[in-house]
């Protein structure tokens, strides 16, 4: 059925940190390869070498610039999978059964055989963690790689998510988030992780941590600098009487007015 | 949202169908025999059309009967049920006017009830996303009610009351239209607190994740139909409500012309109400198309 658990023994999930990311798109790939060849039905491309190509991708990269209202710009990378939400809007309005939330781990998966392709949970979620595969008509989404967690077939350090495991940056991690003991949950409590779009009520598991904030050089930290020649501010000598010269010949001078 | 025609015929014609439906469960017109059989004709050949033609949306169309296990928590569930059960509900109670001569009342009752509760469940499917807040409104269901029922009057050829229900289905749709507008503004979802970021200032979308489209784009964020939108809406009012709302008005002689203005009321109708649908998908705006710096 799809009704959601009221609760479940473990909350596996991943902290993806905006200030380390460097928007390769590793994960991007690495998620597509894993999920292509293993778990379901394969993730699809149209028109792959085309004008027009497009494919099934259960993890995207965005990147946005955030202008804050004094200072320079910063530029975010921003990746985006399915957040395993506690309150999963996608599993609720499926029709089907298809669509569920593990009560052992938290993860939210879509039984490919029962899926009918409405799209209806694709419509349901925020965050646009579902895209129906047009090759296979059935809805694709994140499945934490349930696949590699608990496969003892693989060395124990891969048994995390694929994204997880290439990211060279360390920008990913996973964990049990319900455990408040867990590295995941005290990073999420020391870097103030945080919600996509809290006002949806979806109550994500994944969290985000924002970019730490810049360096603020307010003082002279500088001790050397009393001590060096000043950059000159206003030309002086030759500079000065050529400066002078020249505004006074009729017509805009364009640049500074000094 | 991307406009898609079998989603577009489907509440249409549907909406239409079940409205009728209601309409002969509650006896109005009390008919019987073949004048009986060409009504349910027209009802069911609108009510069964529209929901074959829902199917052809999906990924995998031979496996829409797991559809109706859900119903606890699923809309589009429910209305599979709903459906269903009007359709043999209704079925029963046409097999006894057509070739029975008699009236089940009990089972017409339930009947029109179903009909309604289809409709309703149909407008649920859309009502109950958070992440489209302009069908996000108790307005939705209401227009999809007023709609039905409006159309259903026209159909029965319920004289009395189709002028009202006209004019009552039509101003629901300017506030639908007039609230809708302002919804997602609204919603107080925005790129900031789709990123998180917002506080640290005003985010703008850099860089998006391909370069070619992808399925999240196709499906919600659907800004072509948007081009003519004020000139639709103007059609769509037009052709839905108040044209068959003055063709049932008009004070004509002879009951020939009176049912040749009635059959035109209908079409325009349709066409009207159509082309509503059209808007109601094309101006609906998905939360995702903030992540791409869209809307």
């Amino acid at each position: 059925m799809t009704e959601l658990p009221n609760s479940t023994d473990r909350k596996m999930g991943l902290v993806i940190d905006l200030d380390t990311c460097v928007g390769c798109h590793a994960c991007v790939i690495s998620c597509k390869g894993w999920n292509t060849e293993n778990y379901g039905a394969p993730l699809s491309d149209q028109n792959a070498y085309g004008a027009d190509p497009s494919g099934t991708f259960l993890n995207r990269v965005h990147s946005y610039e955030v202008q804050p209202p004094e200072g320079h710009a910063q530029l975010v990378h921003f990746p985006k999978s399915c957040l395993h939400c506690e309150d999963a809007p996608c599993v609720t309005v499926c029709p089907t059964g298809a669509s569920y939330k593990r009560v052992e781990d938290g993860i939210v998966l879509v039984n490919e055989s029962n899926c009918i392709g409405c799209g209806l949970c694709a419509w349901s979620c925020p965050y646009g963690a579902r895209e129906l595969d047009l090759a296979e008509g059935v809805m694709k989404k994140c499945t934490l790689c349930v696949d590699r967690i608990y496969n003892e077939n693989l060395p124990e350090v891969d048994r995390v998510p694929s994204c997880v495991r290439t990211c060279p940056a360390g920008a990913r991690h996973f964990g049990d988030l319900g455990d408040p003991d867990s590295d995941v949950s005290k990073l999420v409590a020391e870097r103030g992780g945080m919600d996509l779009m809290p006002e949806m009520g979806t109550k994500p598991v994944n969290k985000y941590l924002p970019p730490r904030p810049k360096d603020q050089i307010d003082d002279q930290i500088d001790i050397l600098a009393p001590l060096l020649a000043p950059v000159a501010e206003e030309p002086k000598g030759f500079l000065g009487w050529l400066d002078k010269a020249l505004d006074k010949l009729p017509g805009h001078s364009e640049g500074g007015s000094n | 949202m991307h406009p898609a025609p079998s989603v577009i015929i489907f509440t249409t014609l549907s909406g239409l169908g079940f409205g009728l439906l209601t309409f002969l469960g509650l006896g109005k017109p009390e008919v019987t025999g073949w004048v009986a059989f060409v009504f349910y004709a027209i009802a069911f050949g609108f009510a069964v059309g529209g929901l074959l033609a829902s199917t052809f949306h999906l990924g995998r169309p031979e496996r829409a009967w797991r559809a109706f296990s859900q119903w606890k928590t699923s809309w589009l569930s429910r209305e599979g049920i709903c459906a269903v059960a009007a359709l043999v509900v209704m079925g029963l109670f046409a097999f006894g006017a057509v070739f029975l001569d008699t009236h089940w009342w009990a089972l017409g009752w339930i009947g029109a009830a179903l009909s309604l509760a289809t409709v309703f469940t149909t407008s649920m499917i859309y009502t109950q996303l958070k992440t489209i807040p302009r069908w996000n409104m108790s307005l939705t269901p209401v227009m999809f009610l007023s709609f039905s029922l409006a159309g259903g009057s026209l159909l029965a050829g319920a004289e009395a009351l189709a002028p009202w229900l006209l004019a009552i289905a039509g101003a629901v749709q300017l506030a639908y239209w007039a609230k809708g507008d302002q919804a997602f503004a609204t919603s107080g979802t925005d790129m900031g607190t789709a990123t998180g970021l917002g506080d640290r200032g005003t985010v703008r979308a850099f860089e998006p994740p391909h370069t070619g489209s992808n399925y999240l784009l196709r499906e919600f964020v659907h800004v072509v139909g948007r081009k003519h939108a004020q000139k639709l809406r103007v059609i769509a009012f037009a052709l839905g409500f108040a044209l068959p709302l003055i063709c049932l008005i008009l004070p004509v002689e002879g009951l020939m012309l009176k049912h040749l203005l009635a059959g035109i009321a209908v079409l325009l109708h349709i066409a009207g109400v159509a082309t509503s649908r059209w808007l109601f998908f094309a101006q609906a705006e998905h939360v995702v198309g903030l992540y791409y710096g869209k809307r």
